[in-house]
């Protein structure tokens, strides 16, 4: 299916990858493209390799072999192309990654600080515009240790979102939130990408919170990809690995081995 | 292998330490995080400075006492203090209670940035995370270190003083004239603070390479503060003889 989709409408394409940690494949033969403007679930167990491919699009890990494209180009390997690169592409960390001697507008106004010439009064106001965008717009002041859970996660998304990146990838985006800080997190990805016309990447095991705002979803497991398709095939599919996963079996032909899953990087 | 595991690992320091050098740019951003630096890591560690500097004149004034008077030379005993203040202990001393106060904690800094994803997230954000959390605090300490050893070198003469004039009862006016005789401005004076520049970068760089490389876990945090305050004071004590052999005549 993906081979059917124009060159230029694709936004991340992955043709053949294999990612290693160490000696040891974590993925191989992956195959992706993963349309523009389109929500892409990227399901699978704890420790079957969702982050690493994560870390292969933003260029922190290198393919051992394939090509791994964004928006057309390759991602580079040169440290100054690859942060050149990264400029366009938001990225939400499951740790949020919030720099806690900053406070909330700080945090989000240092890519704007950094990457553009703006005026203070006018990045002070993007800042502003993109906390209430997620719904933060009075937590300006706030440091991050005096913020909930679900509150950092939107902060992350705030400032992941302030240069405008085409490309947004959240990593579990849905951790340690409790179902009502998921909801809100899941209803803003869907809104933010639809209204800024984003390509999102979700890479998660949360199944249920996630396909309802997908467009499209794809399951790792055992070290490839064994499912790829739209939400609704996904829950029509007979494959016992995916139906496994999906229910939450603990018999199957995933493994339930944390110490062997565990060595290969989440 | 541990000759060839070592090789690598100061391979690794050395390639890190020009990386720091490269990531520092000049800017509006650079100079603000360079003066919270030396706030946090020069102006907070002004106290035990202070404390160390006196009572290290203090000590050394009562052992030189004792040992020139033997000789009917107590007068000179401001030579002893100057010369041993300023060319080894003011640089070498302030340099090590240095780590200990602010190596330890840019190790830990750097250790938890690192196990919260804060590292991993300037990189993502295309900020070079070493220009942004490493570069500002090296030069921090390569400004703070060799002020840290003049307010060393003033509160052990100020000690040494009251305890040489009004304790012993040394002529005020001989401990002032024997001390500005005996030590050389540039010779004695100058290269104290040369030297504790070097402590302090090589205080700086250490702390950071380990805490920046740290494992992202509470244990990596430990293991890099440990390894930050041995390894910074080992290099400290080893430089001071190189440059002491080189720099004094």
């Amino acid at each position: 299916m993906p081979v059917a989709t124009p060159t230029q409408d694709i936004a991340v394409r992955l043709t053949d990858v294999r990612l290693d940690r160490g000696t040891r494949a974590v993925l191989s033969g992956i195959d992706l493209a993963v349309p523009r403007g389109s929500i892409t679930a990227v399901l699978g167990p704890s420790g079957s390799g969702k982050s690493t491919l994560l870390a292969a699009l933003t260029g922190e890990l290198v393919p051992a072999a394939g090509t791994v494209e964004v928006f057309g180009q390759s991602v580079p390997r040169r440290q100054r192309a690859l942060l050149e690169l990264r400029k366009g592409i938001g990225v939400l960390l499951q740790g949020n990654g919030l720099l806690t001697d900053l406070t909330v507008a700080e945090n989000v106004a240092l890519p704007l600080r950094t990457h553009t010439r703006l005026p203070r009064p006018v990045i002070d106001r993007l800042v502003a515009m993109k906390l209430h965008a997620v719904g933060l717009r009075t937590a300006g002041d706030l440091y991050p240790r005096e913020l909930s859970g679900g509150m950092a996660r939107r902060v992350a998304l705030a400032r992941a979102l302030a240069l405008d990146p085409p490309l947004m990838i959240y990593d579990e985006p849905l951790t340690g939130l409790d179902p009502i800080a998921s909801g809100v997190i899941m209803s803003l990805i869907a809104r933010l990408n639809a209204s800024l016309g984003l390509t999102s990447i979700i890479v998660t095991h949360h199944v249920h919170e996630t396909l309802p705002v997908a467009d499209r979803a794809i399951v790792i497991a055992n070290g490839h990809i064994v499912f790829s398709g739209t939400p609704s095939e996904l829950e029509a599919t007979a494959d016992p690995l995916v139906l496994q996963f999906l229910r939450g079996e603990p018999d199957g032909p995933i493994a339930f081995d944390t110490a062997e899953r565990s060595r290969e990087a989440a | 292998m541990p000759f060839v595991a070592a090789t690598r690992s100061l391979g690794r320091a050395g390639l890190f330490s020009l990386s720091v050098l490269r990531a520092s740019k000049p800017s509006a951003d650079f100079f603000a995080e360079l003066v919270r630096e030396i706030y946090k890591i020069g102006a907070r560690s002004l106290p035990i400075i202070a404390v160390g500097g006196a009572f290290v004149g203090l000590s050394v004034t009562l052992l030189g006492y004792r040992a020139l008077e033997t000789y009917g030379a107590a007068n000179q005993i401001s030579a002893l203090v100057g010369l041993g203040l300023y060319r080894e202990l003011a640089p070498v001393l302030t340099a090590l209670l240095f780590i200990g106060r602010a190596g330890s904690s840019i190790a830990a800094e750097l250790g938890l940035m690192r196990a919260t994803d804060q590292i991993t997230a300037l990189g993502l954000m295309a900020i070079d995370p070493v220009a942004k959390v490493v570069a500002p605090r090296f030069w921090a300490a390569v400004i703070c270190v060799p002020l840290l050893t003049g307010f060393f070198c003033s509160l052990g003469i100020s000690a040494s003083y009251f305890e040489a004039v009004h304790v012993i009862g040394i002529d005020a006016g001989t401990f002032w004239q024997v001390l500005r005789d005996a030590v050389d401005y540039r010779h004695d004076f100058l290269v104290a603070f040369e030297k504790s520049a070097v402590f302090g970068g090589t205080a700086a760089l250490v702390a950071s390479y380990v805490g920046y490389h740290a494992e992202p876990t509470i244990e990596g945090t430990s293991v890099a503060t440990t390894r930050a305050v041995v390894n910074a004071s080992l290099l400290v004590l080893m430089f001071n003889f190189v440059l002491s052999a080189l720099l004094f005549r």
